[in-house]
């Protein structure tokens, strides 16, 4: 039996959409709440961040109760940042009895990047770590050995960065990911075709769905920005000469073709099982990447 | 007094005898450009301030009450008791000092941060936690607890660019280094193991080691 709505699609063979929500900083929920409402059914499962760029925000497990209350199936993105093994537990069960059901491992990025940089760092687990708990909790006990009095069990998830300039690592982390209790993988910020289709030809030996990362990029500035300031991000030089290259006012639009090519031609050539739109602090253009994809059905183009 | 600490504070530059005479003139200074002469000051270095044995030579120097005794204290180059020792000691040595000298005040000097290898002149590298569950064996002699900001077991996270962490721009990403210091040595398959949470409970904080072995004439403890 499938352990979500989203399980059920990965392994329905249904090429998969995903895209994130950022909760806010602060109490005022109402844009969160908009931002759901919009995208809740037009993608197939909605991240919520987990303070993302470690930024103090609104919880993740807060927005993915709000999508259940408004419609939507959530991801809940976990860190281990901010958490030790008791609160990472605790908020699972707090998370599985609300109906939560998909979660997204994640180490998490470090303080240092972040607006709370002297606070105490936590990693009490890393994300392998992560997994590994979650299966054990699956199995009845908590990570001290106690037996729980009800269980969980999650469709887990988890990063990989294809991308990145020293792959191999990645790659030795990543089949950890798998042989830990990975079910699917969002990739880390993707930007041009070759890098998804060289992953794949390694990737595809393992019973894993992956869901290539689509970042979309407002400016080339924001692109240097990225390159400079946030981990796990390579945008390449094409890619911001390209963002360059247009009139002023019409950088967001030539991000929004970018990436709905690359999304609609990882469709076309199947190249992966899906992808997942990151539209960092702009979610509210996500519907017209889908449109420009070809990834808007009739029922859902309002 | 300014207490220094001949050991790891000397050969580190900042606690040995030389900082506490130069430690010594800036107070001095500092205080004569305040107008007043509060204070006096007196120096001294023992050999090491983490180990009583060695603070046993400053008993009639301070001069904490108990310790005066019947008979009159010998001569000292300072006047009367001392009100508070300035330790120029690691963490531990300021420790040790404040133990042994229960009725007077002991301040930290220097901010101990943490144990490192020297560098190169002048630079000095943090390389050890000492987290009582060494993992070096299987990380080819590079500590990710340490050198890894997010002092994480099963491998990189994605932050890395050119090799660097993602904290910060002029450190090496540590699993990088031991990716490749393990793939040079043949023994990548350390690094494709499993490696459970950490125990940061190998030994209950506060840290006590007590030696096993009988020490001729000691005691244990
Ligand atoms: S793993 Fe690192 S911190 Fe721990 S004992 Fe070994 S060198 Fe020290
Ligand atoms: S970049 Fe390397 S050293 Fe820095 S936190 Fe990530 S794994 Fe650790």
């Amino acid at each position: 039996m499938a352990k979500s709505l989203f399980d059920e699609k990965l392994n329905s063979g249904k090429f998969l959409v995903t895209t994130e929500i950022g909760p806010p900083k602060g109490t005022d929920v109402s844009e969160m709440i908009h931002h759901i409402e919009l995208l809740g059914d037009k993608v197939d499962a909605l991240n919520v961040t987990d303070h993302q760029s470690s930024v103090m925000r609104f919880p993740s497990l807060g927005g993915c109760l709000l999508i259940k209350e408004h419609g939507g199936e959530p991801i809940l993105q976990m860190t281990t940042r901010d958490r030790n093994r008791l609160a990472l537990q605790a908020d699972l069960l707090l998370a599985y009895s609300r109906g939560i059901r998909n979660v997204l491992c994640l180490t998490g990025d470090s303080l240092d990047v972040g607006d709370h940089k002297e606070a105490k760092p936590v990693f009490d687990l890393d994300s392998v770590q992560l997994i590994r708990m979650i299966r054990t909790m699956e199995s009845g006990k908590d990570l001290g050995g106690n037996d729980l009095k009800g269980k969980p069990e999650f469709c887990i998830g988890a990063s990989v960065h294809p991308a990145a300039d020293f792959i191999e690592p990645q790659l030795i982390k990543f089949e950890k990911k798998v042989a830990a209790g990975a079910e699917f993988f969002q990739t880390q910020g993707i930007f041009d075709l070759d890098t998804i289709r060289r992953f794949m030809q390694y990737a595809r030996q393992f019973n894993v769905k992956i869901l290539a990362g689509v970042i979309v990029l407002a400016s080339a500035r924001m692109a240097r920005y990225m390159n400079d300031n946030v981990p796990g991000i390579i945008v390449p030089q094409e890619t911001i000469d390209e963002l360059a290259s247009v009139e002023k006012g019409k950088a967001l639009q030539k991000g929004i073709e970018i990436a709905a090519h690359l999304i609609k031609t990882i469709k076309e050539e199947n190249l992966c099982h899906g992808v997942h739109i990151m539209a960092v602090g702009r979610e509210s253009i996500v519907p017209d990447i889908l449109e420009a994809a070809g990834l808007l059905t009739k029922e859902n183009k309002k | 007094m300014i207490l220094g600490c001949g050991t790891c504070m000397t050969v580190c530059n900042a606690g040995g005898e030389r900082e506490v005479s130069l430690l010594h003139s800036a107070l001095r200074l500092a205080q004569s450009r305040d107008g007043g002469e509060i204070h006096s000051f007196q120096e001294y270095t023992v050999k090491r301030q983490c180990d009583f044995e060695f603070l046993e030579v400053l008993v009639d120097r301070v001069k904490e009450k108990e310790e005066r005794g019947p008979s009159p204290p010998p001569p000292l180059s300072g006047e009367g008791r001392v009100d508070a020792i300035l330790s120029l000691g690691c963490g531990v040595g300021v420790q040790t000092v404040a133990e042994r000298f229960p009725d007077t005040p002991v301040l930290p000097g220097v901010n101990t941060s943490f144990m490192g290898a020297s560098k190169e002149w002048g630079v000095w590298d943090e390389r050890c936690a000492a987290c009582g569950d060494c993992r070096l064996a299987e990380t080819a002699g590079i500590c990710p607890i340490t050198r890894c900001v997010k002092g994480i077991l099963n491998g990189p996270c994605a932050g890395a660019k050119n090799g660097k962490c993602e904290a910060n721009k002029d450190m090496d990403c540590a699993w990088a280094l031991i990716y490749k210091r393990l793939e040079r040595l043949g023994q990548l398959e350390k690094m494709r193991r499993y490696y459970p949470p950490r125990n940061f409970r190998t030994i209950p904080r506060p840290r006590r080691l007590v030696s096993k072995s009988e020490v001729p004439g000691g005691s244990h403890g």
